[in-house]
Order: C-alpha cells, then sequence, then structure tokens
C-alpha cells in the first residue's frame, strides 16, 4: 500500500489520525522511518542526531522500561540514556540551545497536578512541550501504548519534532522511529551526535 | 513486582521527582509488620486521592493500604465507582473490571499467578462497592466462593450508588429515601455476610473503618486465611456523606453511630474452624516474635 501521507511536526489538528490508519507501516529489522519512509538505520541516525543538534530544546523523555532498574538491561540502558544525553549537552551552543531530560516515572493521570518542569506524563505530554518550549524530544523505555497516546497528542497539539526508541517494532505516530533498541544503539546514536558536532547549525 | 526490582536506575536517580525517590527509601514495602500507625512517618502508598473532603472511603482506603501484609506482591481488582477514581493513584498493582466482573477477575488472575509464581506468595485482593458486589456482580461474588477462590473480597458498602447520583442498591437500608429512589427502599437490606457464610467463605467480618486497629487486624486476618484456606469476604461501612446529607467532618462519627450494637453496623464475624486454627496459630508466632523483640531490646539495654 502506497500513501502520500507524512508524518510531520504539527499542530496538526485536535485529534490527528493515527498514521498507521493513514497507510504508515513500521520498519523491518535494520530499518527505521523518518516521516513514515522506510529507510536504512544508519540513515535515521544522522537525521536523528541533526534534529538534536539544530533544536533548540532537544529533550530526552525516559520512560519506565528504564527509569527502573527492574533487569540489567534496562539499567544498562539507563546509562546510555545518561549518555546521549550529556552527548547533546556537550555538543549544542549553550547560549542558543538547552538539552532537557525529563522523565515519564509512570502513566497515572496527573492533571491539572503535573509539575511540566520536572516531568512528563502520557495523558497531557503537550504541557511539558509547550512548558519548556521543547522542539525535538525522544522518547525511550515508554510502554507502546502509552508512547502511541503521547505521539498522537504532541503531533496534534504541538510542532515538536517527535523520534521514539522503540525496543519493539517502531511507532508509526513519531515522526522518526528507530526499532530494537538496545544500550549499543542508543549509544551509537550518540556517536552520531559526536560526529555531526559543530556541522549544523544551530536556530536562530 | 517484586520489592527488589523497586528500584530506581542509578543513573536517572537524580531526575526523578521527589514523590518516586520516597516510594523507593520510605515505603513500607517487604516490611511484614506493616500497618497503619506507618501512616505519617513513611511514604503511603496512595500518592493522592480525587475523593470528596472527608470521605470515609478515602480513609478506608489509606489503612487497607497500609495494612496489606505483602504489597509488592499484591494486585488489586477494582471495579466501577469512587474507588476507580483512587486506585489511577497508588502504588501497588491494579486492574479496573468490568462493572460486577471483579471476582471472575480476581479469580483467573490468582490461578494464573500461582501458575506463573508457584514458589511466591502473591495476594489478589478485590476491591469494589456495593453495587458491583451485591447487585450487578453478585453472580460473580457467589459463584467465586463456591468454587473457593482463594483471595480476599472487600465491599465498601455505602448503601446505594453514591456514584452516579445516588440509585437504591441491595445493600441499602429498608425505608431510605435517596436522590434517585424516592420512593424508599421496600424491602430490608441484603445480608451478604450471612450469604458469604453459607458460599463458604472462611474469614467474614462487617464493620466500619472508625477504628484503624480494629481495619489493620480484619484485613491481614482476611488475607492470611484467604492465602492458605479460601476465600474471605469484608463488609466496610463507607457512608457517602454527600448521598446522605452530611458535611465533611461528620463521617467519622456517622460510621460510630452506626457501629452500635443494636446498629446495623454493629461488629460481625465468622471464622471457619480451619482458619481459627490458621489464625490461632499465627497470633502465637506474632507473640513469639514481639516476646523475642522484647528479649533483645533487654540485652541491648544491660549492654548500654
Amino acid at each position: 500500500m502506497t500513501t502520500s501521507y507524512k508524518v510531520m511536526p504539527g499542530p496538526e489538528h485536535y485529534l490527528p489520525p493515527s498514521a498507521s490508519s493513514m497507510g504508515i507501516r513500521l520498519p523491518d529489522p535494520g530499518q527505521a522511518h523518518i516521516h513514515g519512509t522506510i529507510v536504512p538505520e544508519e540513515e535515521a541516525m544522522e537525521q536523528a542526531a541533526r534534529q538534536f543538534l539544530s533544536a533548540k530544546v532537544p529533550t530526552i523523555f525516559p520512560g519506565p522500561l528504564v527509569l527502573w532498574a527492574w533487569n540489567e538491561k534496562a539499567a544498562k540502558k539507563a546509562k546510555a540514556v545518561r549518555y546521549l544525553y550529556e552527548t547533546i549537552k556537550e555538543s549544542v551552543d549553550p547560549k542558543k540551545q538547552q538539552a532537557m531530560l525529563i522523565p515519564m516515572p509512570d502513566y497515572r493521570p496527573k492533571y491539572p497536578k503535573i509539575n511540566p518542569e520536572v516531568e512528563i506524563n502520557p495523558n497531557h505530554p503537550n504541557l511539558t512541550i509547550w512548558h519548556n518550549k521543547i522542539d525535538a524530544c525522544m522518547f525511550v523505555g515508554v510502554h507502546c501504548h502509552q508512547a502511541n497516546l503521547s505521539l498522537k497528542i504532541i503531533r496534534g497539539g504541538t510542532n515538536c519534532y517527535t523520534v521514539a526508541m522503540c525496543a519493539q517494532a517502531g511507532h508509526e505516530d513519531a515522526m522518526l522511529s528507530f526499532r530494537d533498541a538496545t544500550a549499543e544503539k542508543i549509544e551509537r546514536l550518540a556517536d552520531w551526535v559526536k560526529k555531526l558536532k559543530g556541522s549544523v547549525a544551530p536556530p536562530e | 513486582m517484586s520489592k527488589e526490582r523497586i528500584k530506581i536506575a542509578e543513573e536517572l536517580y537524580d531526575i526523578m521527582p521527589p514523590e518516586y525517590q520516597d516510594l523507593v527509601k520510605k515505603a513500607t514495602y517487604g516490611n511484614e509488620t506493616r500497618g497503619w500507625k506507618d501512616i505519617g512517618t513513611a511514604k503511603e502508598l496512595i500518592e493522592e486521592h480525587s475523593l470528596c473532603a472527608g470521605c470515609p472511603e478515602s480513609m478506608a482506603f489509606r489503612y487497607i493500604l497500609a495494612s496489606l501484609p505483602n504489597p509488592e506482591d499484591t494486585v488489586m481488582v477494582g471495579s466501577t465507582g469512587c474507588t476507580s477514581l483512587v486506585f489511577p493513584h497508588v502504588a501497588v498493582h491494579n486492574i479496573h473490571s468490568l462493572f460486577g466482573n471483579q471476582n471472575a477477575i480476581a479469580s483467573g488472575l490468582k490461578r494464573a499467578l500461582s501458575v506463573r509464581f508457584p514458589d511466591r506468595t502473591k495476594d489478589v485482593v478485590v476491591l469494589a462497592g456495593d453495587g458491583a458486589t451485591v447487585d450487578i456482580g453478585l453472580d460473580m461474588t457467589l459463584q467465586a466462593w463456591f468454587r473457593q477462590e482463594k483471595f480476599t473480597t472487600i465491599c465498601f458498602d455505602n448503601e446505594l450508588y453514591a456514584n452516579t447520583g445516588g440509585q437504591e442498591s441491595g445493600l441499602m437500608q429498608k425505608g431510605f429515601v435517596a436522590k434517585m429512589a424516592p420512593v424508599g427502599k421496600s424491602f430490608e437490606k441484603v445480608r451478604l455476610p450471612e450469604i458469604a457464610r453459607e458460599s463458604g467463605c472462611h474469614y467474614i467480618v462487617q464493620c466500619t473503618v472508625s477504628k484503624p486497629n480494629l481495619i489493620e487486624k480484619v484485613i491481614k486476618n482476611a488475607i492470611y486465611v484467604a492465602r492458605e484456606i479460601g476465600p474471605t469476604y469484608l463488609q466496610i461501612y463507607t457512608p457517602c456523606i454527600l448521598e446522605i446529607g452530611k458535611n465533611s467532618m461528620e463521617g467519622l462519627q456517622e460510621m460510630r453511630d452506626s457501629e452500635k450494637p443494636s446498629e446495623r453496623f454493629a461488629y460481625k464475624e465468622f471464622v471457619s474452624e480451619p482458619a481459627k486454627e490458621l489464625l490461632a496459630e499465627l497470633a502465637a508466632k506474632e507473640k513469639e516474635r514481639k516476646a523475642e523483640a522484647k528479649r533483645q531490646l533487654a540485652s541491648q539495654t544491660v549492654t548500654v
């Protein structure tokens, strides 16, 4: 099935269609997707790194699967996430850009008590995006359903560029999605950020 | 999730909001002697609740969560009603079932957990309102008891459908007039504790939440008996202050008034013979544990 639909930064509209209903398909192992187009994983790595380096507020949203050290793999991924964050932080222009690391500790609805400065909630992720003026973000360690929900809300109501570092088959609703995430894959993305440091124009 | 797994990834510890750090450092997971007295000094497993100010159900919820002997290995099954507004805020695994389906869900869950974790104690606790337990879900409630399913059923009895505006329920007292039941209830309150006894429950208590010590004891007893012997049932009066025309501060008094010996929530208990033996055994162990603790304290004092 071919589709002309592209998963692009919003705001799309109040209730955007799910990307899968518009014909967007998930990548196979070794692949990723950019705006719904299947590409080799390395191409997506470069694109994601460029997005982080050109954003005013590049942000990582780690979810419960990496925030809680429930097995060795999770602890390793948490380490890799921290490494990626530190790499982005070192690679951006501190006068113009601010890298952030904001957790999604669980999925309990917290409206209206959420503190958007310190956490993000899947039921109203737009509050954290708006409050911190986040223009590029990456989800990692968020359970599939909650990630889909968040990604759709973000696409519907904000202009933020979304990246999904998914441990399963990827997310159609992200603008760029990896699949089969491992600690090594996250570190590889950090290496791409390092590699492109200084070659991407910072935001005006 | 077992207690060993409730730890934050070291690398991301600093970005976790304080309430989650407290949950790991100050919550009473893994403490067999946990109880309502931890409230105020330890991190509670209920972060916040969205119930009305002064709601007795919120008191009951806090006491129950503080009294669970094994919260890290407990799954609670809830049903539609005011309780379902609280479940999203608790740090205990929970399932929201279809209205009335809670005991059927709990049956399958308990069996699955026994197969999946044969070497670990997993408790299942149903917590539902009177509509879910006695009216819409009576079939599932009774069938679980007939089958001798090993879990605890707790009914928050507020004697009407409070969440939807005050309709008549089977546990409403005879003659009571509610907002959506203007003619008054025409038949007696269903005697579910008696039905539970005849249906095979091994430990049954009817009470209010005016005495936290008592609530802690009955919750623990009900869970211990359900673990080892068979179904247990607690019917707890948690009046809806809005629906009975009371103010926020009057909930406690309403419960005290309703538990007088001649009133409908006078303390009532039934314990089967096997359950009596088990509880006696546990009481003896507890006595021994306390004596040992006392001896140790005395020896430390002498040393000092």
